[in-house]
């Protein structure tokens, strides 16, 4: 779509925002009865889905296989660990270690077929899927107290369901819920929002049409009270002088995104303790 | 804030695909009425007037905005209606996103119906809003259309609703505003006889079919300026470079105006025709003429030569439009009281256009502006609107701004928005200023100019290092220090992209403050400047190099000739003297140096007038005289250009803005090959290198002009050089200045090209932060594109002004008589030049109401023989010249042979007895 207006004379997106505004967010806690933790979250029409296991003893595959089992494989590993004086040993697969000092946080990232305009074939898997989950390993490993449970691990998965640009950031906002939900200590909110550069002006909470133009974008990671930053990712150039407002805008709406988050998780516990009759 | 989100889907071809959108509608878009207490000035942007001012319609006595629809803006924004009224134009942003005036369409319901009634729905919502700001000032919204169903729509859902005509008939206080309306009314036209001329223009879905089987052509619709009945197209292919089709008669050419892109069907063979070498100029008044049209049609067919033929086509559908308002003369209609005339362009590619006025006696005799709205099936010439009166025909001013609009140089005054990005007066450096700079000011910096000159963008300087090496310095207006990019000041400079010197008048690029004060880097200011300062030895070899952004002080603002005097004197030995001596006497190195590496010293004859102070007429001619210090100046700017050229290819590979000049293909050369031949010397094309030697050599004992006549005829075998985008070209090469690579950066005040160069520098040393279009190379490509342009309608713009002058001298001066020589032989003519001047002009040989002297033509000489004597290139002639004021909208400088004399050719020498409509029309070529 060459000559695509991304951002009007007026300051208007082609979807009506304006520069520095998210899109409509809506997420709920809670939504799955069988998982410790879990979250559901919209931004706009990005759709994701996000559940926590753990902390369990760490080992095995995941959730999927008998619990038995990984139990013994977690053990034999400790003993071969201490063997090797803390050196980690793969057992098999990158998934299955466990750490003497503090707790290991798996990702899994995977989008639904039916999550883009063009159905995908592969589901999980590929390229993008473990990079993604590397990604939010990363994310959560910053943020997760993991010293608190050594030698377990916990179990982040996350499923999209519609993309529509932002996939990361609506990825990370979801399982920081989830990961609450299940009661997992962290420093902080997660808290995720994209932002891109377009004309001159930094537009946060990019949508799947302002992505696919092809301008600069970056994806920030924040822990909203310290202004810390979790992960900041870009694969575009971006000149340097134009980084610092791009990344505050990224921020600003990564604090936005905190107020809201927020105000779901008190919700969501206010409504908790009215069912526990408190 | 609120927000609320609709879906919207969409299907594309090629595999059902359900796109989702989101729409957030805002609630935060204010009406833009001033003083609005419900928007609270949430509005941005321009506002409306906060009382429109009463346009005093009859329709709608009290105050009101209007809301014209989207047709109705289109074609009739041009129509310069009071800027008042037309501020409600900033409502109809409102209607995509507002939340209140949101319209969702309905099933059945086409895009088009879904605006119209959104423009409704916004029209209502204002009446009703404007109605709750205030009751006591009746402020109405009065919405504009021509489509007569909306109108009745509007009406009927109590929206005050006029058509354009309607409402501009009613403005009581400005009568002449309707001939300005653009006429698309369907039912206007009844005097047109229901006889169709033209087929139908096909839809441009079909033509898009068309064009990509194979059975239509794209191409550029290029009117001939000699026939009126016949154009040529030029095809725009891949691989078929430059394929031209012809198109003849008035039902082929098929209501396709000069420069518009039109889609051609090729015809077959068996109709091809050969172009006509006929001179046909639209004459008929009446719209009768089409049968007789046709049969001049025919006539142009016969007599052709089977190889002459070329593919012939015509059109079948126009694929873009590129009409502009159009500069020209009013030919009164016949009928008295008739309010329906005939408009006859300065430029006889655009065909007459039928315009309707009231005022055509005021008009007659005017060069004014028209603008075409429209060319129905049924009418033999297009519609059209009177737009602006210039003023007299052959009044100074009037005729200079034809040239400027016809060769579409932006000459408008600098809009406010452009000046509020001046900085303001008075202005002087602040400790931010210096901030990356360089104080240069201790150097002992002098410039060099033509006199009179306002706008100096260069200095140099030059001293003696402790190592004894020297160091030059060249400093250049810091231009881009003023001109933030993406303000409506850079914009603006962009869109202009050059300054225009005309002979009278110079038309800035950027507003004056700058141009003259400011950038100029006056004596005994403190200016800010680009440096490039080189350390170099005594054999002008560059040591180091080194670019900064600096603050100068001149001291000493010199002429040419001044400059040359402080060289040559003996006597003077202060500190700016000794720079220029030390800056002369490298320059003469460098320049030895670049003329070894083949540059090529070309020569055009420039004149320069003597304005008489007071009238402004131009009183004598002058050829511009060339000392050693103009060479000076030219080969430091050289250098500094070149050396920008490589500091910012080495930085942006892939997005400099640079300047190439390409080699001509060989075949260019021929004419001077074949000129010189005929003089016995031999000119080597092959390099620039052999060319210049073989120029240098080719001197005649006899004929000392002889060289600076091959140097004129070697300037026209030249490419014109272009500017670039480095990430888009491969060949860097400038063939005139033998340099690998080269760019402009020396004159920043009067071309655009040097203010990105400045950045691009700026940003490669540090000194300034970049903006993305500065590293979009598409984006420099545009701009390049548009330079190009720029300057290539300056240099028109230039010569047609010297034209002009021309003329006006010759009006003052009467007949002359002037010694010439032949620049080409033509079929029919000869072309000369007259060197006292700078003067070209063509002698014709033949003549329609004449019988025909024998005329032989040797292309291989080239020569031409007119009864017994032979002419050939550089031969020395002798012209009368004068002027030929019969065609009022055209005149020219006429140039007849006096000797040697051809009996029945030549003229007499005495002037006594002259005939200006005599036998021979002599033409002034303008353009060449």
């Amino acid at each position: 779509m060459a000559g695509l207006e991304l951002l009007s004379d007026q300051g208007y997106r082609v979807d009506g925002r304006r520069a520095g505004e998210l899109r409509k967010i809506q997420a709920r806690m809670g939504v799955f009865a069988q998982a410790d933790g879990s979250a559901y979250i919209e931004q706009g029409n990005t759709k994701a889905l996000a559940v926590v296991y753990g902390p369990h003893e760490g080992m095995g595959q995941g959730w999927t296989q008998g619990s038995q089992l990984k139990g013994a494989r977690g053990r034999h590993m400790q003993d071969r660990e201490r063997k090797t004086g803390g050196f980690v040993l793969e057992i098999r697969g990158s998934r299955a270690r466990a750490l003497p000092d503090r707790a290991l946080v798996n990702c899994q990232y995977s989008s639904a077929t039916f999550s883009t305009g063009e159905r995908k074939r592969r589901p999980h898997g590929d390229r993008k899927s473990c990079e993604m989950g590397l990604q939010l390993r990363q994310t959560f490993e910053a943020a997760i107290l993991t010293q608190l449970h050594p030698r377990s691990q916990i179990d982040i998965y996350v499923q999209v369901l519609q993309a529509d640009g932002g996939t990361y950031a609506a990825c990370v906002n979801a399982a920081t819920l989830a990961v609450l939900d299940a009661g997992i200590p962290m420093r902080d909110f997660v808290c995720a929002c994209s932002a891109g550069f377009v004309d001159g002006t930094a537009l946060a909470d990019l949508s799947h049409v302002e992505e696919a133009a092809g301008g600069p974008q970056l994806a920030l990671a924040l822990l909203p009270a310290s202004g810390q930053i979790a992960l900041l990712e870009m694969d575009a150039r971006l000149h340097e002088d134009h980084l610092e407002r791009v990344l505050e805008a990224a921020a600003q709406a990564a604090r936005d995104v905190h107020t809201l988050l927020d105000r779901v998780v008190r919700q969501h516990v206010r409504e908790a303790s009215i069912l526990l009759g408190d | 804030m609120l927000k609320s989100k609709t879906f919207l889907k969409k299907t594309r071809a090629g595999g059902v695909m359900k796109i989702v959108r989101e729409h957030y509608l805002r609630d935060d878009i204010g009406c833009g009425a001033p003083g609005c207490a419900a928007c609270g000035g949430a509005h941005e942007g321009p506002a409306l007037e906060p009382q429109p001012q009463d346009p005093a319609s009859s329709v709608c006595p009290q105050p009101h905005y209007l809301l014209p629809d989207t047709n109705v803006l289109l074609h009739q924004i041009v129509s310069a209606w009071r800027p008042g009224t037309w501020a409600s134009v900033a409502s109809s942003l409102r209607l995509p996103g507002s939340l209140e005036t949101y319209v969702e369409q309905e099933q059945g319901e086409n895009a088009n119906d879904r605006n119209d009634r959104a423009i409704r729905v916004a029209a209502k919502w204002y009446n009703e809003h404007l109605k709750k700001m205030s009751a006591d000032n009746q402020l109405q919204v009065i919405f504009i259309t021509n489509d007569r169903r909306n109108k009745e729509k509007a009406i009927e859902e109590g929206i005050p609703a006029f058509t354009c005509e309607e409402y501009v008939k009613s403005l009581t206080a400005n009568p002449e505003l309707i001939d300005r309306l653009a006429c698309l009314s369907e039912e206007g036209n009844e005097i047109e006889s229901g006889k169709i001329i033209f087929s139908e223009h096909l839809p441009l879905s079909k033509l898009q079919q068309g064009i990509k089987s194979g059975t239509y052509l794209q191409g550029t619709f290029r009117a001939s300026r000699e026939n009126y009945l016949e154009a040529t197209v030029w095809i725009h292919g891949d691989n078929e470079e430059n394929k031209e089709i012809i198109l003849q008669g008035l039902k082929h050419l098929n209501r396709a105006v000069h420069e518009d892109i039109v889609a051609v069907e090729l015809l077959p063979k068996s109709q091809w025709v050969a172009p006509s070498s006929v001179v046909l100029h639209d004459e008929g008044q009446n719209e009768e003429d089409v049968e007789k049209e046709e049969e001049t049609e025919r006539m142009l067919k016969t007599a052709v030569s089977e190889k002459m033929l070329k593919p012939t086509g015509r059109v079948v559908g126009i694929i873009k439009r590129n009409w502009r308002p159009y500069c020209g003369m009013l030919s009164k209609s016949d009928i008295k009281e008739s309010r329906r005339h005939l408009f006859t362009p300065a430029d006889k590619r655009i065909p007459r256009i039928r315009i309707e006025t009231r005022q055509a006696s005021t008009l007659e005799g005017r060069r004014i502006i028209v603008a075409i709205d429209g060319w129905p099936r049924n009418s033999r010439y297009p519609n059209g609107h009177f737009v602006r009166n210039l003023g007299d025909v052959g009044e100074k001013e009037t005729e200079t701004e034809v040239l400027l609009l016809e060769h579409d140089v932006p000459h408008q005054p600098f809009s406010q928005a452009v000046l509020s990005f001046l900085p303001k007066m008075p202005w002087s450096i602040t400790e931010k200023d210096m901030k990356n700079r360089e104080d240069l000011r201790h150097l002992c910096i002098c410039s060099v100019d033509p006199p009179g000159c306002t706008d100096i963008d260069d200095a140099l300087h030059c001293r003696e290092l402790e190592n004894g090496n020297l160091e030059v310095g060249v400093h250049i207006a810091d231009v881009s220090h003023f001109i933030r990019p993406g303000n409506a000041l850079d914009q603006e400079s962009a869109r202009r992209g050059t300054t225009v010197y005309l002979c009278e008048k110079r038309i800035d690029m950027v507003p004056e403050l700058l141009s003259s004060n400011l950038c100029s880097l006056k004596c005994d200011v403190d200016r800010l400047a680009f440096s490039c300062i080189w350390e170099m030895n005594h054999n002008a070899e560059i040591l180091k190099t080194k670019f900064t952004k600096s603050v100068i002080n001149s001291k000493a603002s010199l002429t040419y000739a001044e400059a040359q005097l402080r060289i040559d004197s003996a006597n003077m030995n202060d500190d700016i003297t000794t720079s220029l001596r030390g800056l002369n006497k490298l320059a003469k190195i460098l320049k030895k140096r670049r003329i070894e590496k083949g540059a090529l010293t070309l020569s055009s004859p420039e004149v320069r007038f003597h304005m008489d102070s007071e009238t402004h007429d131009p009183i004598d001619l002058q050829t511009k005289e060339l000392r050693e210090t103009n060479s000076m100046v030219e080969e430091f700017m050289l250098l500094a250009n070149i050396s920008v050229a490589k500091k910012i290819h080495e930085e942006f590979s892939e997005h400099a803005l640079l300047r190439k000049h390409p080699a001509p293909p060989p075949s260019n050369y021929e004419i001077l090959v074949k000129a010189a031949r005929s003089r016995n010397l031999e000119i080597k094309t092959d390099t620039a290198k052999s060319l210049a030697e073989s120029l240098d050599q080719a001197e005649s004992p006899t004929f000392p002009y002889l060289n600076t006549l091959l140097r004129i005829l070697a300037t026209r075998c030249m490419m014109q050089a272009v500017y670039f985008c480095s990430g888009m070209d491969n060949d860097f090469h400038h063939y005139g200045l033998a340099s690998p690579i080269y760019t402009h950066f020396t004159s920043p005040i009067r071309r655009y090209a040097d203010v990105i160069v400045h950045r691009l520098l700026a940003v490669a040393i540090g000194a300034d932060c970049t903006y993305p279009e500065l590293t979009d190379k598409h984006k420099l490509a545009d701009i390049c594109k548009n330079l190009n342009f720029r300057h290539k309608m300056a240099q028109y713009a230039q010569r047609a002004s010297v034209a002009f002058h021309t003329q006006l001298f010759f009006k003052s001066k009467g007949i002359v008589s002037e010694e010439a020589y032949i620049l080409f032989v033509r079929k029919n003519a000869i072309v000369v030049l007259i060197p006292k001047y700078g003067l070209e002009g063509t002698v014709f040989f033949e003549e329609k109401d004449k019988p025909n002297p024998q005329l032989i033509y040797d292309d291989e000489i080239p020569s031409l023989k007119i009864e017994d004597t032979v002419f050939h290139v550089f031969d020395k002639v002798k012209v009368k010249i004068m002027l030929d004021s019969s065609n009022l909208q055209h005149q020219k400088i006429r140039m007849s042979l006096v000797e040697p004399q051809i009996p029945g050719i030549s003229i007499p020498t005495d002037t006594s007895n002259m005939d200006l409509n005599g036998p021979k029309k002599k033409k002034m070529k303008l353009g060449k």
